[in-house]
């Protein structure tokens, strides 16, 4: 091959890495402008609905008309149920996943492998599991706890994983100095440990409300549809993503209202999100060696 | 100043000292494979025992069996016996808590609490019983004042401990240790992290604690002129074939002048290492 | 200076005192006890729920059936599994190769703040709730696709929403792999002259295959699990479609379209279509481990 000819490939590589290189800055632009089509949409349709009133009274004429009010109450209550109870066994099973199992431990091996299992279950699943356990084998009946109690099922697996993550972010060597100021591991744990992990924690927190409060299809045959308030655990009570689905697929003529429930869905978990990224950072700067 | 420490000092063989401690066959591994084999030697009371010896050759985890901190790192055993007057260490049955309330341990890496610098010595008193909150002050302002650090620190006890400096930083941890006061300190290369300055306030700390409250302290260094102003008694630990052994155990004076091992006049005279 | 109580160093007699870390322990064992038990109390109570229509009408009702028609007993769930299929195998075929070059995007032809915030865009496309996904595509998306060739609720819609909605897993999990690929290849591979895309293509994607393939595996699982997002845009109609215009109904949608008013065996008949999903993805959770272990 003489030298002109070396010159010629080497001219064609560098024209087909230009293209590659435009193709992938095309594919983000695509997947960003698709995004901005969704975020924009619903903005642009529920904008007009998001006011004081549609927080603050009932639906009317099955959804068309009125506001959220209950509907918001009755998703706080079902993620309430849901951390109350996942929270405990999450973090619980984290720490002892993290800091009390040895690495070949039988049964830490046995717990991790269930979660993954679990983690990758069809919220459906989860919605058939919780209406034959919580809601016709325990009697609960269609009912916020019975919801709220299937999602926590469903957020252990992000709750577990994340604090387990925040806790072995913790440097060893503040193990190993308690431990040599013979300080007791339950103590290292609670003033220690659990502070430091506060960070993974929280992201671990916010990723499980931000499913929990996502999530639609586990909800409809546990906590059921009906929209009005409820006064006690043991009411069903419609999720705010069922008020959603509902109004849009049962109702016609209840988009407008669809459009600003999804708004006020949207910026709760956008808060929600901006709160803990702002909180992680806040941990991490006084936490820094 | 050194000087006067070792001629106080009544010299005696290593036979015929009152051990306080006595390690017989100690082995550590990490996952089977051996960090230091056979181990056995007894640590005189009332004296600072310097270990040396290249770096990996076991010095480190020879410390941290001695408090049973070897028991918090994954992997790792231990065999042998560690006999503490009639107590064996390793047993199973040892009330760790206690034992390591009895041996503080000071790190390479100084490494506080990420609390407040008066929380750092308060936590583990509190721990450990002392409820009276004017009871735990003196007791900040006492070990605070014996790492002389008092004067540095005190408008500010509660400032976050990690933004002192890195002398700083490791004297409040030997203080955060004192308060407890404990009967043995063992110190993982307590100097050689900091810089030269904060090295020889750090090393004079030691000197001053040995002589004020007779602690038995058993330190490791791979600065030979360090185990030389401060030893009592040195421990020479060497690589063989991949794991280490002790290769010579006698006084300091012997150890650097008259040594009976090869291996060890080749490294005091600066041929290995 | 204090006066330390001398705490004996052998095994004290007051339990509660100093065997505080030992209650924590088994404190802590119990929460794990529940954590781990529920994925085999979903097993449990599917297998329950099913078992009543397995053993009246056996496993192959279930695909030898001439239709799904509860009512008249004929259980026939194959037009609904390729409705599953079709959706999934669309999605995926699709997300894969965006997701990865989203995901080579962000590592190697993004400067630094615009790879950021591309990734922190992917963090909360993750975060959109499935049923915002399936609101927008049946007011935007079906629309548009029935201009196009009516009905417009169709498989086409499903793979559009489906796609969009497991993008994010790809990605994410390609960019972790990638970001392990050691530095030092692509050094070796800058000294060897070799063009930006000869490296991705030649050193980068063979070192990071088997994150990769993780990757793919649990996007498949999201894809066939997702309920909600089909069910608003699929049409719903038992059918096995011929073309991508034609509605389909997913298993998923079809449990959530008649859980509201099934009884009896058509109730049980539900339950065993859940349990194929859970038996899909269990198999999806172990070969995703086996991915793992062979590349360990």
């Amino acid at each position: 091959m003489n030298l002109s000819g070396l010159k010629m490939i080497r001219q064609n590589q560098y024209g087909l890495d230009k293209v590659i290189s435009l193709f992938f800055w095309l594919v983000p632009l695509i997947v960003t402008s698709l995004f901005i089509w969704i975020l924009g949409d619903i903005i642009r349709g529920g904008i007009g609905q998001l006011n004081w009133a549609f927080l603050t009274t009932a639906p009317l004429d099955t959804g068309r008309q009125g506001g959220i009010a209950p509907i918001l109450v009755s998703t706080l209550l079902i993620l309430g149920v849901c951390l109350a109870v996942s929270l405990p066994i999450g973090i619980g099973t984290a720490i002892l996943l993290a800091e009390f199992t040895p690495n070949h431990n039988w049964f830490g091996r046995l717990v991790r492998r269930s979660l993954d299992v679990l983690a990758g279950v069809p919220s459906i699943v989860f919605g058939l599991f919780g209406n034959a356990f919580f809601a016709k084998t325990l009697g609960l009946g269609f009912s916020i706890l019975s919801g709220g109690l299937t999602l926590a099922c469903m957020v252990l697996p992000i709750l577990i994983r994340a604090t387990e993550t925040g806790l072995s972010a913790v440097p060893q060597e503040y193990r190993l100095s308690s431990a040599s100021l013979g300080i007791s591991r339950t103590s290292t744990l609670w003033h220690l440990l659990l502070p430091a992990a506060t960070p993974g924690l929280l992201v671990g927190l916010v990723l499980g409300i931000g499913r929990a409060i996502a999530e639609t299809a586990a909800l409809i045959f546990t906590s059921g549809y009906v929209d009005r308030m409820p006064t006690s655990l043991l009411d069903s009570g419609r999720s705010l993503s069922i008020h959603i689905f509902d109004l849009s697929m049962n109702v016609t003529g209840g988009d407008a209202n669809a459009y600003g429930s999804a708004l006020v869905l949207i910026l709760i978990l956008l808060l929600i999100n901006a709160i803990a990224s702002y909180l992680s950072g806040k941990y991490s700067k006084t936490l820094k060696v | 100043m050194t000087k006067s420490i070792h001629n106080n000092l009544d010299r005696h063989k290593i036979a015929e000292i009152q051990p306080l401690m006595q390690i017989h066959q100690l082995s550590l591994f990490y996952n089977q494979k051996p960090a230091f084999k056979d181990v056995t030697l007894s640590i005189p009371q009332n004296s600072i025992t310097a270990i040396v010896g290249a770096s990996g050759c076991g010095k480190s985890s020879f410390l941290i069996c001695l408090n049973r901190l070897s028991d918090l790192i994954p992997g790792c055993t231990v065999s042998g016996h560690i006999q503490l007057g009639t107590l064996n260490i390793l047993s199973p049955k040892a009330n760790t808590t206690a034992l390591r309330r009895r041996i503080g341990t000071i790190f390479q890496k100084p490494n506080p609490f990420p609390m407040s610098i008066k929380k750092n010595i308060t936590f583990p008193l509190k721990e450990h019983g002392v409820k009276d909150s004017q009871q735990r002050h003196n007791i900040v302002e006492q070990v605070l004042k014996d790492v002389g650090l008092w004067s540095e620190v005190k408008d500010r006890l509660q400032d976050n401990a990690l933004t002192l400096s890195g002398g700083q930083k490791q004297r409040l941890c030997i203080a955060r240790t004192l308060a407890l006061q404990p009967e043995i300190l063992l110190m993982d290369e307590p100097c050689s992290a900091l810089d030269p300055i904060s090295s020889g306030i750090v090393e004079d700390l030691i000197l001053r604690l040995r002589q004020k409250y007779n602690y038995t302290i058993i330190i490791v260094t791979h600065n030979l002129a360090q185990a030389k102003r401060i030893a009592d008694y040195t421990a020479l630990f060497w690589v063989d074939k991949g794991c280490g052994r002790l290769i010579e155990f006698a006084p300091a004076e012997q150890f650097f002048n008259a040594p009976n091992n090869e291996l060890t006049k080749a490294y005091v005279n600066g041929i290995k290492g | 200076m204090w006066k330390p109580k001398t705490l004996s160093l052998f095994p004290l007699r007051n339990w509660f005192k100093y065997r505080k870390d030992f209650l924590l322990v088994w404190l802590l064992r119990g929460l794990s006890a529940i954590a781990g038990i529920v994925i085999l109390l979903i097993l449990g109570f599917l297998l329950r729920e099913a078992l009543p229509v397995l053993e009246e009408v056996g496993i192959t009702a279930f695909f030898r059936d001439d239709s799904w028609n509860p009512g008249e007993k004929s259980y026939n769930l194959v037009p609904m599994i390729w409705g599953t299929g079709l959706t999934m195998m669309g999605a995926v075929l699709l997300a894969t190769p965006l997701g990865i070059v989203s995901a080579l995007f962000c590592h190697y032809y993004a400067p630094m703040p615009i790879a950021s915030l591309y990734r922190r865009l992917i963090e909360l496309l993750a975060g959109i709730p499935s049923v915002v996904y399936g609101f927008w595509g049946l007011v935007v998306l079906v629309p548009l696709i029935n201009r196009l060739h009516p009905p417009g609720t169709s498989l086409l819609a499903g793979i559009a929403v489906l796609t969009l909605m497991i993008l994010p897993t790809i990605t994410l999990v390609a960019d972790a792999s990638f970001a392990k690929v050691p530095p030092e290849y692509l050094m070796g591979a800058a000294a060897m002259g070799l063009s930006s895309w000869g490296t991705i293509w030649q050193i980068v994607i063979p070192s990071a295959k088997s994150g990769l393939f993780t990757g793919v595996i649990l996007e498949t699982g999201r894809a066939i699990g997702e309920t909600m997002a089909v069910l608003m845009v699929c049409g719903n109609v038992v059918q096995t479609p011929d073309s991508i215009f034609d509605p389909v109904r997913t298993l998923t949608a079809n449990i959530a379209l008649e859980m509201a008013y099934a009884l009896d065996n058509h109730r049980s008949a539900l339950f065993v279509s859940g349990l194929l999903l859970l038996g899909v993805i269990i198999v999806l959770a172990i070969a995703a481990e086996l991915v793992d272990r062979e590349a360990s």
